[in-house]
């Protein structure tokens, strides 16, 4: 497997296929489109591969995959990764596909969030539920401060220098930033529903240590109202078992983990149907030739959303990929267990 | 069999005939109960079938799990009378739940 950081950032790839999706039905999909011989390149919002199954439920037991009576969703992602290791895909984690543009020569060009580019003469939506993002806190007026004073994630720790900040959460990534934006920080309170915290007890340990120093506030309460003029944040409220309380910070940093939302999948001029992208169950192919979309995202009569339908549609869809990729070449139905060729881009020895 | 009522935030309520050893979220679930959306299908993964248990059934209920708790601190405006539905198993003991829905699910 090869990751981004090997290309040159800015530079156009061309490739055969880009999946947008590195659940296991994207990863299952490098499989069947890498026995024809054919090079891809996946994109993920995640920073790890492997969708739902690695970010929802690692440790959850699977047990509807065909020929593994229990296997855990990291389990299972570990051995897709070590089923498609002979095809070498280059992942893009870390980055949302934006925008997608029909060239004149009939290729796609993709862009993403972060500006990566793409020419593909194929596109495979394996995009799940839609992308994981961050959850935000139905508070009211909220979207106004985001960007500005309300942020879901930090990208340059310098911005938060000289801020009064509140940090919501009780996980990983609240303790985190708590512990490296905290120097930088003109003050920093953070803020929990509870006293207990899912985080690595060490964090959890230093941040203490902070509140006890009297370097940091740690509250026990929650968020109830924002404050402010002008997307500039002034206060917030907060309610804590004494009762309401407002204190001046200009900006709020929830961490309140991910959910699935469609998107700019929505924008691509796809048919949709409910969030679902109708395909035909002969290609799943979408209502824009060579586009296809497999796996829990797309909808046909009798759609069950799992892991093995969706299996089956990436081999459908791999089939059809083959003609618009190789034109001329005619395709031969093969097993692995007998075709030498197929074994030999396997590795088999 | 024990049937589930159901409340929204603007008072409407909904009653559902649920089968011991279904989960209250799934329940709820099969009959389009608004509000309720489990979006991670019951693996208590994402908090989004966040309820609240009415005082005199939370005995009955029982208290969340480590785990639920956990999770919990990814749900909006938690109170003591929260759960997360999908941990919730139906026995014939709940019959006549009175479940509260949030106003938000996130």
């Amino acid at each position: 497997m090869s990751m981004a950081q090997d290309q040159t950032p800015g530079q156009t790839i061309e490739t055969d296929v880009v999946i947008i999706g590195a659940g296991p039905v994207g990863l299952f999909a490098v499989f069947e489109l890498g026995l024809l011989d054919i090079k891809v390149h996946l994109v993920d919002i995640l920073d790890k591969i492997g969708g739902q199954c690695a970010e929802l439920y690692p440790e959850k037991p699977i047990y509807d995959i065909p020929g593994l009576p229990v296997v855990t969703g990291q389990e299972l992602t570990d051995r897709l990764m070590e089923q498609i290791k002979p095809f070498d895909p280059t992942f893009h984690l870390n980055e949302r596909v934006d925008e997608i543009s029909k060239q004149d020569d009939g290729r796609f060009l993709l862009k993403t969030d972060v500006g990566t580019c793409f020419l593909t003469k194929v596109v495979v939506i394996g995009a799940g539920g839609g992308s994981f993002t961050p959850k935000r806190p139905p508070i009211e007026g909220i979207e106004a401060y985001e960007g500005t004073s309300v942020h879901y994630s930090v990208r340059r720790m310098e911005f938060f220098r000289d801020k009064d900040i509140l940090i919501v959460g009780g996980g990983d990534s609240a303790l985190d930033w708590t512990l490296s934006l905290q120097p930088l920080a003109k003050t920093l309170t953070l803020l929990h529903r509870r006293d207990d915290f899912r985080a690595a007890p060490h964090t959890v340990e230093k941040m203490r240590e902070l509140v006890a120093n009297g370097q940091m506030r740690l509250l026990i309460g929650q968020m109830r109202g924002l404050h402010g003029s002008d997307s500039q944040l002034e206060a917030v409220t907060v309610k804590t078992k004494e009762g309401e309380e407002r204190f001046p910070v200009n900006t709020v940093l929830p961490f309140f983990g991910l959910t699935m939302k469609l998107g700019p999948i929505s924008d691509w001029g796809l048919n949709l149907h409910e969030n679902l992208i109708p395909v035909d169950t002969e290609k799943f192919e979408t209502s824009e030739p060579r586009i296809f979309a497999i796996g829990d995202i797309n909808a046909y009569p009798g759609k069950l959303k799992l892991i093995l339908s969706g299996f089956h549609e990436a081999a459908l869809m791999a089939q059809k990929a083959h003609s618009y990729i190789f034109p001329d070449k005619k395709l031969l139905f093969q097993y692995t267990t007998s075709s030498s060729s197929l074994q030999k881009k396997l590795g088999v020895r | 069999m024990a049937r589930i009522t159901f409340i929204q935030p603007d008072g409407t309520s909904q009653t559902v005939q649920a089968t011991a050893g279904q989960t209250v979220m799934e329940a709820a679930k099969l009959e389009n109960v608004a509000g309720i959306e489990a979006e991670c299908g019951g693996a208590c993964a994402c908090a989004t079938c966040h309820v609240y248990i009415a005082d005199d059934w939370r005995e009955k209920t029982g208290s969340p799990s480590e785990m639920e708790e956990d999770m919990l601190d990814f749900a909006f405006d938690v109170r003591a009378e929260s759960r997360l539905c999908c941990q919730i198993k139906v026995t014939d003991d709940l019959d006549g739940l009175i479940v509260q829905v949030p106003a938000k699910q996130f």
